[in-house]
């Protein structure tokens, strides 16, 4: 029996605008087990942002149960869900969300420093995955000095050293050409064969085909789990 | 998360990274605490500076003395019929009845006069004064060379003399005065000793004149060959007047009594001199209000520094939280991958604690060196305290916390999906 680290239980959420209440996810019940390669698929407006904020601690569903590793998490503070994200999420967005002031080794090593880890430690870390994801003589460069592909790498690696449970990724193609979008999608589905959780969030048909596992969401609700 | 050192020191290296960003942005917003720390610095020292001059002063008036001056009445006849004898002042009926004043441990009439000093072809204006031997001790003049004349001396109406020590070097260059012969108002005078040097600070004089110009003689000597008329002739017109003692000097032993003394001594002297020719001066008295002022001066100036500091802090909330609003976007990433709120506060806390604390360190330099200048240039003085420079300089980075912390809490309570989407 695989591992289950991720768990949803009927959850919903609902944004209140005034007086409207406006339901985004009308009672998800979704699993992730250990090493999984999955994708969520659906349109805009679907609500599948809003699902990958409340996997990655960014937000508390309205109601239903969230289950990480076998813990109830839906109700912690806003500190223990930092702590949380600072330590098992892994973080991958389509615009790169690098600091432009940090040289890419320092933008690589950053979850780790609030973790208040050793610089030295940070520094060996983070020169090992920029090792990996193949920007080794790119780390004194400030991210607005690389290409598109090359800051998405950045920020796998970043999304890499705090060794998360799950890698989150949110259309991490969604700002490439098809070409370098093809090398992240390889460089992912890798990292997910060397034993890592993937998630990946997108609207693309070709870019969902890369994993093994497709979940369809439809208005705020899943229509098939396959 | 556990905080130490190295990771204080992190986020002190990074905010400072991130001021240096925007050099000149952080210039700017650092100049208002610039101006302030160092006008309260500069303010306070020149404040200082002068109240200190102004004790000196009363200090050598001496704070166990009362001053009784004759002085010219106003609106009297003698400054309209300019042959007319102007009679005034000070009396001999006014020594002995002041004399008679239980307490009064001591009195020294002076009779005073501004004439030019002779020494062969070299001469010098100083003041002439007439009094008794007890005068050195009463005023502390100290003597540097030779003596001060003593009772026999004016007994006799020795001509001798005591001259100041700007004296000396004016009249006496390469020459040693003692034994020499000077003229005072054509008469000739033994040179017998020679007055320590009273430094004088500053250029005003407000108190006394410059001691260091005077000379001393025998009171029964400047009877004798004076009298005690003084003649005036300048610009076509002459004044003569008539005046037996310039200033009474009465030494007090008990310092508490003598406010109580020189309320009797008006008293006295109310009675018969009905024209107020004489005025009252206690140093003591002086000297606390001195003391008065400058606390008074002390608390304008703070209140004007503090107001230019919370101009300055003013500024600092400012431009932080335009920050906040410029990186808000960089505030949602450092959320998205672990940051705590508090990691978020303590980021913009210390850059503004960085940038306030700078702004003090120049402002202490730049309120050290204000001071500095003033003296040089314009010969006042100016005395640096330590308080002053501690004190504005953690009224600075108490700014920068209080100023700071409001942006900083604006930019950890941001919605870290909001700022995330931010563009």
């Amino acid at each position: 029996m695989e591992e289950e680290i991720i768990k949803f239980e009927n959850v919903w959420k609902v944004y209140s605008i005034g007086k409207i209440k406006l339901p985004i996810l009308k009672g998800i019940t979704l699993s992730i087990k250990k090493g999984e390669c999955l994708s969520i698929i659906g349109p805009s407006g679907s609500g599948k942002t809003t699902l990958l904020n409340l996997i990655g601690c960014l937000d508390k569903p309205s109601e239903g149960k969230y289950f990480m590793e076998g813990e109830e998490i839906s109700s912690l503070s806003d500190d223990k869900l930092s702590e949380i994200r600072s330590r098992k999420i892994g973080f991958i967005f389509q615009s790169y969300n690098l600091i432009p002031q940090l040289t890419v080794l320092e933008n690589i090593g950053l979850p780790l420093f609030y973790q208040g880890i050793d610089e030295k430690i940070i520094k060996e870390k983070s020169l090992k995955l920029a090792e990996t994801v193949g920007l080794k003589h790119r780390i004194n460069h400030k991210p607005t000095e690389l290409s598109g592909g090359e800051q998405q790498r950045v920020a796998i690696a970043r999304a890499l050293i705090n060794d998360p449970i799950l890698i989150l990724a949110d259309e991490p193609t969604g700002n490439l050409d098809t070409k370098t979008g093809k090398e992240i999608m390889e460089l992912l589905v890798n990292l997910n064969k060397e034993g890592k959780t993937l998630l990946v969030i997108t609207h693309d048909m070709t870019i969902a085909s890369y994993t093994k596992k497709i979940v369809r969401i439809l208005d705020g609700k899943i229509i098939n789990d396959n | 998360m556990i905080i130490n050192v190295f990771h204080i020191i992190r986020i002190i290296k990074f905010g400072w990274k991130n001021i240096w960003l925007h050099s000149l942005r952080s210039l700017l917003t650092v100049l208002g605490i610039v101006f302030g720390v160092a006008s309260v610095i500069a303010m306070l020292a020149i404040g200082e500076g002068a109240s200190f001059e102004a004790k000196q002063k009363i200090k050598e008036l001496g704070s166990n003395n009362i001053i009784i001056q004759s002085v010219k009445p106003p609106s009297q006849d003698i400054s309209q019929q300019r042959a007319m004898l102007g009679v005034y002042g000070l009396t001999e009926y006014d020594l002995r009845k002041i004399s008679s004043i239980p307490s009064i441990e001591k009195i020294i009439p002076t009779w005073e006069t501004r004439e030019e000093i002779r020494y062969f072809d070299k001469n010098v204006t100083g003041r002439i004064v007439g009094t008794i031997p007890q005068y050195s001790e009463i005023t502390n003049l100290k003597i540097s060379q030779g003596r001060f004349f003593n009772e026999i001396d004016n007994i006799l109406s020795n001509s001798v003399v005591v001259i100041g020590s700007s004296i000396k070097k004016n009249l006496f260059i390469g020459e040693e005065p003692i034994g020499k012969e000077i003229k005072l108002k054509g008469n000739y005078f033994t040179v017998i000793g020679v007055s320590e040097e009273k430094s004088i600070s500053g250029e005003t004089k407000t108190f006394t004149s410059d001691i260091n110009f005077d000379v001393y003689i025998p009171l029964n000597t400047a009877r004798s060959f004076f009298g005690e008329y003084d003649v005036k002739r300048g610009g076509g017109s002459f004044e003569r007047t008539w005046v037996k003692f310039h200033r009474f000097i009465v030494y007090v032993k008990e310092s508490e009594k003598i406010l109580t003394i020189s309320s009797l001594i008006n008293q006295v002297l109310i009675t018969t001199h009905k024209n107020s020719d004489y005025e009252i001066l206690v140093p003591l008295e002086l000297l606390k209000q001195a003391e008065h002022t400058r606390k008074i001066f002390n608390i304008v100036l703070g209140s004007i520094a503090a107001i230019s500091l919370l101009v300055g802090g003013i500024g600092i909330m400012n431009i932080m939280l335009a920050t906040v609003t410029e990186r808000t976007k960089e505030i949602g990433i450092r959320r998205a991958i672990g940051a705590k709120r508090k990691d978020i506060i303590y980021q913009f806390l210390a850059e503004s604690i960085i940038l306030s604390s700078v702004g003090g360190i120049v402002g202490v330099i730049l309120g050290i060196s204000i001071p500095k200048i003033v003296t040089k240039f314009a010969g006042m003085t100016t005395l640096i305290t330590l308080w002053s420079i501690l004190l504005s300089f953690s009224i600075s980075v108490a700014v920068g916390i209080i100023f700071g912390i409001y942006p900083a809490k604006k930019a950890a309570y941001l919605d870290p999906i909001q700022a995330l989407r931010y563009e």
